[in-house]
Formats: structure tokens, C-alpha cells, sequence
């Protein structure tokens, strides 16, 4: 009867106004069982953060293709840890250069996916980045 | 009782967490629903509901605009009000998952601490949804938004039951769905106290209109001339008629009445001795169905192994009837 099901935000930052990738995301973890939380385009940080804890979500999605995620993520992930969020796993996908990866990855980023990953994959690191979160927390 | 104490002063973290536990039906949330419960009943409940893409979530994001800056009617001293919204959409029938977008029209929401916007997929379970959504909406009356705003997509029974315990009910309709009046399911129509014609910009929308006023005088003349006697004995008060207003939602035209409309229903309600009586009806609903459900769960936890199926076993090869099948077990007959 009760059901817990993984809730998850999906957000797309950045002034760009494509959001095809950020959907075709959403679609597959939602036929993988997931509540995805979908914000649209152009959001900032603070948007994002607020939308996170009113849905009290168990991960974060970035899209990211503008270019701006060395700006954009250390704010989310210190708004995140300001609000209480500290353990909600933040992943990115989208145009992210080789050479920011270490330094996003010190950040806390759970997960970076550049074009082309399967969306299986996708799926699968979520999963993984909630549960280490949940016994992170126990 | 921690999350109690910090949902009662505001602290919206604990609120989101309490509202997701429970979602999940989870003891201890149910728990701290209880410890609330005395601080319910001051929020006005509006259930919006309509078919898809008619423009609820979009009208949901300008009256929550409004209500913020101009409180419910026109006055020379604005009173805002604190506004929470539960916007409900269909799990997928297949994964079980969802895609909840509502947000994506609410975004002129954003950054406001008098506001708290919650998606919620709709996870299937047909009276469950109903139940769930009526504790969530508990939790937001104690945490103390006057203004709560249900939206759910006008389809199914569960949807109705969602709406159907919501003070005022708005019907958003809009041209273009079709056969104008088809669009809204007749049992959504019945439920309406006030009907919205959205896209009032498009073609079409005084067809719609007309269409739907038509609907209601028919509706009118042969309903709501019967006395009702719960509402009766209080005092006499002309019987509401749902007005028809139209909206263009994407430009805030026609949200001022709306708002107005919402409040003169409420004014309504507690004039007539009608928000008593739909209190108490919904109340003993919703005792009855919580006495059932437990008392099914508790008598079938004292039943032997595989007695109910057994009994089931021997209603489908119509050896017996459901109603003796049933006293059979209760009064513990061997079969
Ligand atoms: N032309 C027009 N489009 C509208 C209006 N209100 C909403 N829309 C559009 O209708 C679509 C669905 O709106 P949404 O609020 O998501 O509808 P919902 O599915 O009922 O919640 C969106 O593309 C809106 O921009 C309106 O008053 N006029
Ligand atoms: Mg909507």
C-alpha cells in the first residue's frame, strides 16, 4: 500500500534555451519508476534550491550547455548545504570541458554525463548517488 | 514531536519532509499529522481541476500571484494572503514513475516565503490519492497558509474526491478540447461552484462560453430549486449559482474576478451554514472510511492463514454468496 518512490528535480540553469537533453532525461527516469520534479528553462541557482527543498527531492539534475557550471554549481551546492540539503546528491550532464571534471568532483558532484551517455546509464548513477546519500545519513 | 514544533514555526524544510513522509503513509508522519490536527482549519482550500492543458497551472500561478499582493477582494488596504499550492499528476500506468511539470508555469513564484508550491504524482492507488492529498493539505492549513490551491487534473473519480473535499471547487475549461462542453466530464460539472473559460484570447471562447452557460441554467432549474436540508436549517440564503468568468491566464486578465468570485463563495458558505454542513460531511466521511479500513485490516489479521481466500475460492465457483461467505467468517463457521 504505502509506496516510496525516488523523487527527483530536474533543472535546467544557464541562459540557453534548449531543453531537449534535460527531457529526454526526465522521460527515462520516469519509465524507470522515478517522480521527476521538471522546472523548464532558465533557472538559477536560487530557483533551483528553493524548488529542491519544497519538493524535499532525493537528487538533483543539472542540465547544463551554457558554459557557466563553474559558476553556477558552486553556488546551487553551497545553497543546498545552507538550506539543510548538504546530502542531496547533485548531478550535471551537458557540455562539461575535460578539464573541470576533477574540480566539479571536489565539489560534491555526484555524477557528470557528457553528450552521448546512454540513458540507462543515466538511471543507474542516480539510483546508485540516493542510496550512497540514504547510508550516508543512517 | 520535533518536526511538529518545527513545522508550527514555520520552518519549510520540516514541512517538506513531513509532507514527503506522509505521501509514503509512513507511522511517524502520521503521527505528527495527528499532533497538528488542532492547529487545522484556517486555510481556504480551492480545488482547480480541468482537462489537461486548459491552463490550470498557469491560473494556479496568477492567483497565487494576486492573492500575495491583493489579498481576496479589491480593498484600499491590500491584506496578503500566504499561499501553498499541491498540484497533482498522473503516475505513469507502466513505471509507476512520473513527470510532474507544473512548476514550469509557476516560476513568477519563486523567492517569495509566503508561498510553498508542492508537486505530487498521483501513484495510482484510487482512494489512496484522495487520502493522501487531504493529509498533505492538512499539514499546509497547520503550518498556516490561508490559501491552499489543489491542482488536479479533472479525469478520473479519485480527482473528484480530491476536489469534492475543497471548500470552493473552480472547473477550468477552454476552447479548442473538442466539443466544448464534452471537455468537462459530467461529473466534474456537477462539482463545480465556480467555471472558468481559460484562453479567453483564443477562437472559440465565446462558443465555450455560451456553451457552458447554457449547461448550467438547464442545470440550474432542474437542481438547485430542491431545498437542501442540511444547508436549510441555518438561515435562508439564496442558492449559489456558479458563475461562468473568462480568463486569459497567460496576461493575468479576468484574475481579479476570479479571486473575487473565490471569496464571494467562501462568504457563501459561511453565510448559508453550508461550509458547516460540507465540514461535517466530509469529516464523517472520512472517519467512516478510516474505521473501515482498520477494522477490515484488524479482523483479517485474527483470521487464520488463507481463510479469506479460501472463502473468496468458494464465492467464484458460486458455491456461496458473498454476503453469506462473509457472516460465514465472521461468526468463524467452519466451511
Ligand atoms: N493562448 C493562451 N494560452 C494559455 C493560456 N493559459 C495557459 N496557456 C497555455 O496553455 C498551455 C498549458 O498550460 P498549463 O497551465 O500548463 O495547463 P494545465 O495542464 O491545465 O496545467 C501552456 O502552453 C500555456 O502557456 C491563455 O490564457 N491563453
Ligand atoms: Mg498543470
Amino acid at each position: 500500500m504505502t509506496e516510496k518512490r525516488l523523487r527527483i528535480l530536474i533543472a535546467k540553469p544557464g541562459l540557453d534555451g534548449h531543453d531537449r537533453g534535460a527531457k529526454v532525461i526526465a522521460r527515462a527516469l520516469r519509465d524507470a519508476g522515478m517522480e521527476v520534479i521538471y522546472t523548464g528553462l532558465r533557472q538559477t541557482p536560487e530557483m533551483i534550491a528553493e524548488a529542491a527543498l519544497q519538493e524535499d527531492v532525493n537528487a538533483v539534475g543539472l542540465s547544463i550547455l551554457s558554459g557557466a557550471h563553474m559558476a553556477l554549481v558552486p553556488r546551487l551546492l553551497e545553497l543546498l548545504e545552507m538550506q539543510g540539503q548538504a546530502n542531496v546528491p547533485v548531478l550535471i550532464g551537458g557540455i562539461i570541458p575535460d578539464e573541470d571534471v576533477p574540480q566539479l568532483k571536489k565539489l560534491g558532484i555526484k555524477g557528470i554525463f557528457g553528450p552521448g551517455t546512454s540513458t540507462d546509464r543515466v538511471v543507474e548513477s542516480v539510483r546508485q548517488a540516493v542510496q550512497a546519500a540514504g547510508a550516508a545519513q543512517d | 514531536m520535533k518536526s511538529v514544533e518545527r513545522v508550527l514555526k514555520g520552518d519549510r524544510l520540516a514541512l517538506a519532509r513531513l509532507l514527503t513522509q506522509i505521501e509514503n503513509e509512513d507511522a511517524s508522519g502520521l503521527e505528527a499529522l495527528s499532533a497538528l490536527y488542532p492547529h487545522t482549519g484556517h486555510a481556504h482550500r480551492i480545488g482547480i481541476t480541468g482537462a489537461p492543458g486548459t491552463g490550470k497551472s498557469s491560473l494556479v500561478n496568477r492567483l497565487a500571484l494576486h492573492l500575495r499582493q491583493n489579498g481576496w477582494s479589491e480593498q484600499a488596504e491590500p491584506e496578503a494572503e500566504t499561499v501553498a499550492i499541491v498540484a497533482v499528476d498522473p503516475s505513469s500506468p507502466f513505471s509507476g514513475g512520473a513527470f510532474l511539470g507544473d512548476r514550469i508555469r509557476m516560476r513568477d513564484l519563486y523567492g517569495d516565503p509566503g508561498i510553498f508550491i508542492r508537486s505530487m504524482a498521483s501513484r495510482g492507488a484510487l482512494g489512496g490519492l484522495a487520502r493522501a492529498t487531504v493529509d498533505m493539505v492538512e499539514v499546509l492549513d497547520a503550518a498556516g497558509f490561508a490559501a491552499i490551491l489543489i491542482e488536479t487534473v479533472g479525469a478520473g473519480q479519485a480527482e473528484v474526491d480530491i476536489a469534492r473535499m475543497a471548500h470552493t471547487v473552480v472547473v477550468v475549461d477552454a476552447p479548442g478540447l473538442g466539443d466544448d462542453v464534452q471537455a468537462i466530464k459530467a461529473g466534474i460539472l456537477e462539482i463545480a461552484d465556480i467555471l472558468v473559460v481559460n484562453k479567453a484570447d483564443l477562437p472559440g471562447a465565446e462558443n465555450t462560453l455560451r456553451a457552458l452557460q447554457l449547461v448550467l441554467e438547464l442545470a440550474n432549474t432542474a437542481q438547485r430549486t430542491k431545498p437542501d436540508a442540511a444547508a436549510r436549517d441555518v438561515a435562508p440564503q439564496p442558492a449559489w449559482v456558479p458563475p461562468v468568468l473568462p480568463t486569459v491566464a497567460i496576461q493575468g486578465d479576468g484574475i481579479v474576478e476570479l479571486a473575487q468570485a473565490i471569496h464571494d463563495h467562501r462568504e457563501h458558505l459561511d453565510l448559508s451554514g453550508e461550509y458547516a454542513a460540507r465540514e461535517r460531511a466530509r469529516v464523517r466521511t472520512e472517519m467512516e472510511e478510516l474505521l473501515r479500513q482498520q477494522l477490515l485490516e484488524g479482523f483479517l489479521m485474527h483470521q487464520p492463514e488463507g481463510a479469506f481466500e479460501a472463502a473468496l475460492e468458494l464465492v467464484l465457483t458460486k458455491k456461496k454468496a458473498p454476503r453469506q461467505a462473509v457472516r460465514e467468517m465472521i461468526e468463524g463457521k467452519k466451511r
